[in-house]
């Protein structure tokens, strides 16, 4: 799970009902045998209050399945899950998701993770993916940019595998900088961009001429001044 | 004749008696020449020989015969003839030759004419014309055409030099050439022209690099401009005519290319001293000349360019150095001198323009070019935009210090804004020129309001209405001021127990026309408080929907100074006033009372005591009498202050406001450049990253030149502001969000 941008000050979204059984046809009764163990598994994190899986709930799954709420394959699931709120699943997001992925139990939830992170590096979900990890992160009502803070640790989560010496470099500048407190989404799509099309870590092909956001003209000049 | 077939050997006998009648003639023997019985005796040996059946049509042998007849001929008496001689004799022969030639083919061609109409169209042969000069080709042009040429381009080396030669002989020489082309020009162009035009080269280069060095720039035009009517007239008097543009072309790369700048860079005589000089003749000659040339007059623009930049920079230089050298006793008089420098420096070459370069586009361009560099330079820190307005507020000054006409003022003020166009920051000058033009307004008397409407519509027609509306305002706002004023006076007139008892004037400012001004608290003597209460109970019959903020910083009060030597009438500014009007009651005052009363900060009250204790005049005296003020000094109203003028003017201590209309006008500047980007994107709907910048700096360009940096930031706030938005696909495409 990315780090959480700031402390829960807002409600949690409303959450559908929990049987939700109205004017849907007739399914099958494996289909319905398969729902129910995904709702079983629901409840089993689920904040009853809420009727949805908050972000304690959420460590609790993490460490039943073995990883660190902090890893990646977390931010994956969420994107699977085209969960809407950072920290949160609602009913609807837990049932199309666990279906989208084929699975009804934990086990299962287990070993799709790792067909998960398989499936998010095709270069169709990738860059869906990436602006999604972003989007996540817009905890506040009407939030546009994220802090550079937390723009450091999500790019290291998110990037720092596939681009390691560009993402170290990256990070280190955007602590020094001192003209963006924040990274808005544009400049956001263009990191992805800038590791995808400049050769590293010479920088020969870059132009600042060209539509990059400032912020990667104002870093390729620190870059190469630091190797002047 | 009969029906009988002629026999080959017996038909060819007659062709060789004419054959043998033709040469004589040719070689000048006494000979009649041919009847029109022979000719046609010939002819119709030929027609029957031609029209037998076979195996008596003899077409071929006769085609065979005919170019025997004239290989032999020139074999035997044309060739040897040329063997033995040289020179001009030699080329003399040739021709004599050639013309002789020409003449035997053409007697035989008509005499053999048959087969021209049969035979060569059936066996796809050449005509008898044609074989008729490739004979002369083959056998004696491939074996002297060598020669010739050299011969040729002697000759031609030889007029070069100043001697005389034979035209005519040259002329027929060379048509030679061209004939053996046989229709084409590959001939002369391979076997002469080519090596005319390297050896043409050679010779002018030799010469260039000679009177480069020893001529000067006008000699050395003169002499230019001689060589190429020469080789013009040379063309036409014996070259072909094809060869008169690759010919000129090189001679002018040699003389006029290749040492240009060496030529109007001379140190004596180069275009710079033509310009001293006021040589019009020779520079009209030099835009000639180079007229001709393709890209000739770019290379003559440059230096132009050049030499404008060196001017005007020394002009700059000067006003630097006379500055920073002695303290000058008019603060801003070396900028004055520069302006003006600058303005006659515009006159002259724009006068160069017209009646030497013919006002072509590269060197107005290149005047352009020129003064933008010089005119954008800071000078003792002060921005040429500043200088500029400096220089427009002087004039506006009551005709500044010169008293001069208004003609001379209209025209100065029309060159004033003309040089504009080449500072990049206008809008710095707008800045600028707007607080010098509130203080003109506001307390300078003698203003002219034709003047000042006269300059800003000028303002306005060349640089757009946002340079100008404010201040059209302000100018407006002065003149309504006064007829305010009257009925104001009007409605005291009406309303007499509300008079306060004084003489008092409001201007009425609209917000947002004029500069900001800072505003003070400040606590009123109780004469001024009445006056204020007395103006807003008018102003409210006016109007009900404005708010009046008073800025009594800018008003001038005039006080009577009861002195004892005599009574002074003293004008000061309100704030001096509120001063001065408190020893009325009190007759000594510390700074603290003072601050308590008047409810100033430290540093304005600071200032203005200064004036009216520390300075030319020491209307108040103060203990101790030191050079500054403390704020623990005390002030008494010094009775014995006398001067020898009845009226007096203190002034306050001038600002220095250059730094707060920098940053004014920087704070400013991304608000326009959103803007213009706002209303771009919203015409085009999707452009590219490139343009985008491209149309914000051309929209921009009349007011100030934004970098790249500071349109990308814009860019980037818009996109957050969602009025803009990146494309998906194509990142350099950016999209207008409605």
């Amino acid at each position: 799970m990315p780090p959480r941008a700031s402390k829960r000050k807002s409600a949690p979204p409303n959450s559908s009902s929990v049987t939700s059984s109205d004017g849907r046809s007739v399914s099958s009764k494996a289909k319905i045998k398969g729902l129910e163990k995904i709702d079983r598994l629901f409840n089993t994190y689920a904040n009853s209050s809420f009727g949805m899986i908050d972000p304690e709930g959420i460590e609790a799954l993490c460490s039943d399945l073995g990883v660190d709420y902090t890893d990646v394959r977390i931010l994956m699931l969420a994107w699977k899950l085209k969960a809407e709120k950072q920290g949160y699943f609602t009913q609807d997001e837990w049932q199309t998701g666990l279906k989208a992925l084929g699975v009804d139990s934990l086990s299962k939830l287990k070993k799709a993770l790792s067909d998960l992170e398989k499936e998010v590096e095709k270069p169709s979900n990738y860059e869906d993916f990436y602006t999604y990890a972003f989007r996540y992160c817009l905890t506040e009502e009407k939030q546009k940019s994220v802090d550079i803070e937390s723009i450091c640790e999500l790019l290291n989560l998110v990037l720092g595998v596939q681009f390691r010496p560009q993402i170290d470099s990256l990070i280190e500048y955007l602590k020094v900088q001192n003209d963006y407190k924040v990274i808005n989404s544009d400049q956001w799509i263009n990191f992805l961009r800038f590791c995808k099309e400049i050769s590293f870590p010479d920088l020969e092909n870059y132009d600042a001429i060209q539509a990059w956001p400032l912020i990667l003209d104002n870093y390729v000049e620190w870059m190469r001044e630091k190797h002047s | 004749m009969g029906c009988e077939n002629i026999e080959f050997d017996q038909g060819w006998g007659e062709m060789e008696k004419g054959i043998e009648k033709l040469k004589r003639i040719l070689a000048g023997e006494k000979e009649t020449p041919f009847t029109s019985r022979e000719y046609m005796t010939l002819y119709t040996t030929i027609y029957n020989m031609c029209n037998q059946k076979a195996p008596h049509d003899y077409s071929e042998q006769l085609y065979d015969k005919y170019k025997k007849t004239l290989d032999e001929y020139i074999t035997s008496i044309v060739l040897p003839s040329l063997k033995d001689k040289h020179d001009e004799f030699m080329l003399r022969e040739l021709v004599e030759r050639w013309l002789n030639h020409k003449i035997m083919v053409k007697w035989l061609t008509r005499f053999f004419h048959y087969l021209d109409r049969y035979f060569i169209i059936q066996k796809s042969v050449p005509a008898l014309n044609e074989v008729g000069t490739t004979c002369f080709l083959n056998l004696v042009y491939e074996d002297v055409h060598p020669t010739i040429q050299d011969i040729v381009l002697s000759l031609i080396d030889k007029e070069r030099e100043g001697d005389q030669i034979d035209r005519a002989l040259l002329k027929n020489a060379l048509e030679i050439f061209v004939e053996m082309g046989l229709g084409q020009m590959n001939r002369y162009q391979d076997d002469f022209e080519a090596r005319f035009l390297q050896e043409t080269t050679n010779y002018y280069s030799r010469k260039a690099s000679k009177w480069i060095e020893e001529d000067s720039c006008p000699d050395y035009l003169l002499k230019s401009e001689e060589c190429l009517k020469k080789e013009v007239d040379r063309v036409s008097s014996y070259l072909h005519s094809s060869s008169e543009t690759k010919l000129i072309k090189k001679v002018q790369h040699e003389l006029l290319v290749v040492y240009v700048n060496q030529l109007l860079e001379k140190e004596d005589s180069g275009i710079k001293v033509l310009f001293r000089d006021d040589k019009v003749d020779d520079l009209s000659r030099t835009y000639r000349v180079y007229n001709k040339i393709s890209q000739g007059l770019d290379l003559v623009a440059n230096v132009f360019k050049q030499h404008v930049t060196i001017e005007g920079t020394a002009f700059v230089q000067q006003a630097e150095e006379a500055t920073s050298n002695q303290a000058s006793n008019t603060p801003g008089g070396h900028e004055q001198v520069l302006v003006k420098n600058i303005l006659e420096l515009h006159d002259n070459y724009m006068t160069y323009l017209n009646s030497c370069f013919q006002n072509h586009n590269l060197f107005q361009k290149a005047l352009k070019e020129a003064f933008e560099v010089f005119c954008n330079k800071t000078v003792n820190g002060s921005p040429s935009a500043e200088i500029l307005a400096s220089f427009a507020d002087h004039i506006l000054r009551k005709g500044g210090s010169e008293k001069l006409s208004d003609e001379v003022i209209e025209e100065t003020l029309e060159k004033v804004v003309k040089l504009l166009q080449y500072v990049i920051d206008k809008d710095v000058f707008a800045e600028f020129y707007r607080k010098k033009l509130a203080r003109r307004l506001l307390f300078d008397r003698g203003t002219n309001d034709d003047h000042e409407r006269s300059i800003l519509s000028k303002l306005k027609q060349q640089f757009g209405a946002p340079l100008t509306s404010k201040m059209e305002g302000m100018v407006t706002d002065v003149v309504l001021a006064k007829e305010h004023q009257s009925s104001f006076q009007e409605y005291l007139r009406n309303n007499p127990d509300v008079h306060p008892g004084l003489d008092f004037t409001v201007t009425v400012l609209t917000t947002g026309f004029w500069p900001s001004y800072k505003w003070f608290d400040l606590s009123l003597p109780s004469e001024m408080v009445k006056c204020v209460k007395v103006f807003k109970g008018f102003y409210e019959t006016k109007t009900k929907h404005r708010k009046l903020t008073w800025i009594f910083s800018l008003g001038t009060s005039h006080i009577n100074g009861k002195f004892e030597p005599k009574p002074i009438e003293l004008i000061v500014s309100t704030h001096q006033a509120a001063v001065l009007l408190l020893f009325n009651a009190s007759e000594r005052l510390s700074y603290s009372e003072i601050v308590a009363q008047l409810n100033l900060a430290h540093d304005d009250l600071i200032r203005l005591l200064h004036t009216l204790s520390c300075a030319k005049y020491k209307i108040l005296n103060k203990e101790p009498s030191s050079k500054s003020i403390s704020q623990s000094d005390s002030f008494k109203f010094n009775p014995n202050f006398t001067d020898k003028m009845r009226r007096i003017k203190v002034p306050l201590p001038p600002v220095d406001e250059r730094k707060k209309v920098i940053e004014d006008v920087d704070k400013d500047r991304p608000y326009a450049i959103d803007a213009a980007i706002v209303r771009i994107m919203k015409s085009r709907k999707v452009i590219t990253h490139q343009q985008l910048i491209s149309e914000t700096i051309e929209q921009l360009s009349r007011m100030f030149k934004p970098n790249i940096k500071a349109i990308k930031k814009r860019i980037e706030d818009l996109i957050t502001r969602d009025y803009i938005e990146r494309d998906r696909d194509n990142s350099h495409m950016f999209r207008y969000l409605a």
